[in-house]
């Protein structure tokens, strides 16, 4: 047995290379990976914190109406009761953070034409134009309150 | 008088702010940084389990989602987070008519089309529960959050694209600048502080919802319980938890 | 999408139009292959005592290498983050398919293909640290690990060892690119890929190209060196190239005639791809060119009795087509089964680039790259046996 074991020295030398190499490998790994990794599952849980960290860009509804009181009493009332500000007006978050950074009025024609322009795939209880047909080249809001979108 | 509510708002969210630092500050003196991430702001992960309702019926295509996912999450252009494709079905199911010009960022050209059945589907991450790009990360850059949301680490993925690879619906995609996998987050920076997705806010018919489905207050409850609701591809058995009511055989 | 976009035909999820996976990985399959086929090609003569092979043992091994340490570069460069990579080591993911191409990698780098050509060579290697002169002399001398016994013991050892690792290296091998067949056959969202044929697929088809490699780096080595080429030696190796041949074709075929008959819903959609954007590539090269005609040429070269003189140039020519049948293969599994849409809907086409990092430049310099590597490694450890030595 002890001749096999010398004989075999050259072998023995490689298993302690391969060991030496294994042990750096899991030294490596113990410096490099998280601490935390694998607390919730096979990933790194500060991801959770940077998916977080993004900024706000649309301010949600309940910011709007703690200024805009009196549009959205007017909104409330007609058949745009339930879209939000920001669908027409579009994001305004930093409006909120700083109410002088005042925003752009939203281009009407467009606005309008994105939900109300004919088409065969949109549902029947949309109301529903073609434009060129129905505005004779006027906006919109010269016959429509975007607000309280009723004939008037 | 708007003023002075201005005032009280740019305050209140100041004080907030500030407290919220001065939180952060002081767990940071103690040591103890997000000892539990799970609870800052008071959002506690496990009590929620996040999804998506959408009513097919409700969609009008006008790419309001589209847009407001672009500006909310600053996608690339060329890229979707969220898209809407428009079907036009003839009587051959298996051969649907589909388009999504740029997704649907600029809405549709009008289709004109007579006597055919056509509706719009919206898209997005369908967050499953047993994702298959979750399961093909080699590195763990992918993952369901506790609170139900797949999401990437941006710092850790490879971009190997194995999970773009994975997904049957199509969602992720690589970002031409960062190089790492990207979809739709459901706007978890949002969602984890009580407002609902930028899709959601802009929708305006309501059509796709933000769920919590373990907050049994949460109208998805009823939602589930009172409509026919299905998934995409069911047979690829991923645990989707975007729920579809009204959705036509055609769809792919 | 399509407006924008002429590649694209009928409609793609929007997200669907850029290929995600380029040329370079078409190179990946296609290097592992030859490597697992070239191994098992030199285990034919350890194990199974083939000794018709034995001038081919140590070149298939130093090809087999040459080829193993190319492997990974082409991942590598296709990587968004290279330097991330080793992520892939310290959090490996154990649901992932390509996580534990790290480990196979490897396991099969070091525990197999290194410590077998070690074991084979240490006699020469001792030699030479002794006759060798300069910086040769001082690799040697790290090689030897400073241990010189060349005792009849020891060497039986070494035989004992290097026998038990290549018993060991067969089902590595078959594991190495078995698996390389799981990273495409386990992706349920795309039926191209998805198949429980994919890994033994994949398997025959290393075979027949580490088979048909070894025998064309045989042929020109001994040429250039101008050392005499055993017939008996390229008979045998066409045989078996021949044989593991047949299997691979019966098994693609299993797997065509599968997805026909049961005609799932992804098949009109794959059939148009295969005969219009994939049909030079998968009817006519690999199929036609790649499969068919080297395999008649086998046959005639089995049922026949050639002149020596003709077998050698048919061997070359069906050795030839084999490599590029199945290259082929790779690129229609890796590239097709990116050109069609999800929805099944619609279809994109690849445009190759030429000097960027995943262009045809790169994959030609990573092509060309084993075969430099080799060159060096023959001057290294001379893999060479004379009509003498084989006999003896």
């Amino acid at each position: 047995m002890k001749d096999t074991f010398r004989e075999a020295s050259h072998l023995v030398r490689l298993v302690v290379v391969l060991a030496v190499a294994i042990v750096a490998f899991l030294g490596l790994r113990g410096a490099v990976v998280p601490k935390d990794f694998g607390q919730y599952g096979h990933y790194r849980p500060g991801a959770l914190e940077d998916s977080r960290a993004k900024p706000i860009v649309f301010a949600g509804q309940q910011d709007c109406v703690v200024c805009h009181e009196d549009q959205a009493k007017a909104r409330d009332s007609g058949r745009h009761a339930r879209i939000t500000c920001e669908a027409c007006h579009g994001p305004q978050a930093k409006h909120v953070e700083d109410p002088s950074n005042k925003p752009k009025l939203p281009q009407v024609s467009a606005i309008c034409t994105n939900c109300h322009e004919k088409d065969v795939a949109k549902p029947k209880w949309l109301p529903q134009q073609v434009t060129k047909d129905h505005a004779n080249g006027m906006e919109c809001n010269s016959c429509h309150k975007p607000h309280a979108p009723k004939m008037g | 008088m708007p003023a002075t509510r201005r005032e009280l708002l740019e305050h209140a969210t100041r004080f907030i702010v500030m407290s919220g630092a001065a939180a952060a500050a002081f767990d940071a003196m103690q040591g103890t940084v997000s000892a539990d991430a799970a609870t800052t702001n008071d959002y506690k992960m496990a009590d929620h389990w996040w999804g998506m309702t959408i009513d097919v019926e409700r969609c009008i295509g006008c790419g309001n989602c589209v847009r407001a996912c672009a500006k909310e999450n600053n996608v690339p252009e060329g890229y979707f987070r969220t898209w809407v494709e428009r079907y036009q079905v003839g009587e051959d199911m298996e051969r649907p008519e589909v388009d999504s010009p740029k997704g649907a960022m600029e809405g549709f050209p009008p289709s004109d089309k007579k006597d055919i059945k056509a509706f719009f589907i919206p898209k997005l991450c369908n967050h499953c529960s047993d994702s298959p790009c979750v399961q093909v990360c080699p590195v763990g850059a992918t993952f369901v959050s506790p609170d139900g949301v797949v999401l990437v680490d941006q710092s850790y993925c490879i971009g190997c694209r194995y999970c773009v690879q994975a997904c049957p619906y199509g969602c992720r995609f690589i970002h031409p600048e960062t190089q790492v996998a990207e979809k739709c987050t459901l706007c978890y920076h949002r969602i984890t502080k009580g407002l609902t997705t930028a899709c959601c806010e802009a929708c305006p018919t309501q059509a796709r919802k933000l769920a919590d489905l373990k907050d049994p207050k949460d109208a998805v409850h009823e939602f589930l319980r009172n409509n026919t609701v299905q998934v995409l591809k069911p047979q690829m058995a991923t645990k989707s938890k975007t729920y579809y009511k009204g959705l036509d055989g055609s769809v792919r | 999408m399509h407006e924008m976009n002429p590649a694209v035909q009928g409609f793609m999820y929007p997200n669907e139009v850029e290929l995600q996976w380029s040329v370079l990985i078409v190179l990946y399959p296609y290097i592992t292959g030859l490597v697992a086929g070239a191994f098992i090609l030199a285990s034919l003569e350890r194990v199974f005592r083939v000794e018709a092979v034995k001038p081919t043992y140590r070149l298939a091994l130093l090809t087999a290498l040459a080829f193993l340490l190319v492997a990974p570069l082409p991942l590598q460069l296709h990587l968004g983050h290279p330097e991330r990579s080793l992520e892939m080591y310290l959090t490996p993911h154990s649901t992932s398919a390509m996580a534990m191409f790290g480990f196979v990698y490897l396991w099969y780098l070091m525990v197999v293909l290194l410590l077998e050509i070690y074991l084979d060579y240490r006699a020469d290697i001792v030699r030479m640290a002794g006759e060798s002169t300069g910086l040769k002399r001082l690799i040697y001398r790290a090689l030897t690990l400073g241990s010189y016994n060349m005792s009849a013991a020891s060497r039986r050892i070494d035989d004992r060892v290097g026998y038990i690792v290549t018993v060991i290296g067969i089902p590595s091998a078959f594991l190495l690119h078995g698996y390389v067949g799981f990273i495409f056959g386990s992706i349920k969202a795309n039926p191209w890929w998805s198949t429980p044929l994919m890994p033994i697929v994949f398997l025959f088809s290393a075979m027949v190209s580490g088979i048909a490699a070894v025998l064309l780096i045989y042929m020109v080595t001994y040429r250039l060196k101008g050392l005499a080429i055993e017939m008996s030696c390229l008979d045998t190796i066409a045989k078996y190239l021949f044989y593991a041949f047949v299997i691979d074709f019966s098994l693609e075929m299993l797997d065509l005639i599968h997805r026909i008959y049961e005609a799932d819903e992804s098949f009109k959609s794959l059939d148009f791809m295969v005969h219009t954007h994939l049909y030079v590539p998968h009817i006519v090269l690999q199929i036609g060119l790649g499969t068919i005609v080297p395999l008649v040429i086998l046959a005639l070269t089995q049922i026949m009795t050639l002149e020596e003189r003709w077998r050698r140039r048919l061997y070359v020519v069906a050795a030839s087509l084999t490599l590029v049948g199945i290259f082929a293969m790779r690129w229609n599994v890796v590239i097709g089964g990116q050109l069609f849409s999800k929805s099944f809907l619609g279809y994109t086409s690849y445009k190759m680039e030429f000097a960027t990092r995943e262009g045809l430049l790169t994959a030609i310099v990573l092509m060309l790259l084993p075969f430099a590597i080799l060159a060096v490694l023959v001057k290294l450890l001379p893999p060479w046996v004379s009509k003498q030595q084989a006999e003896a």
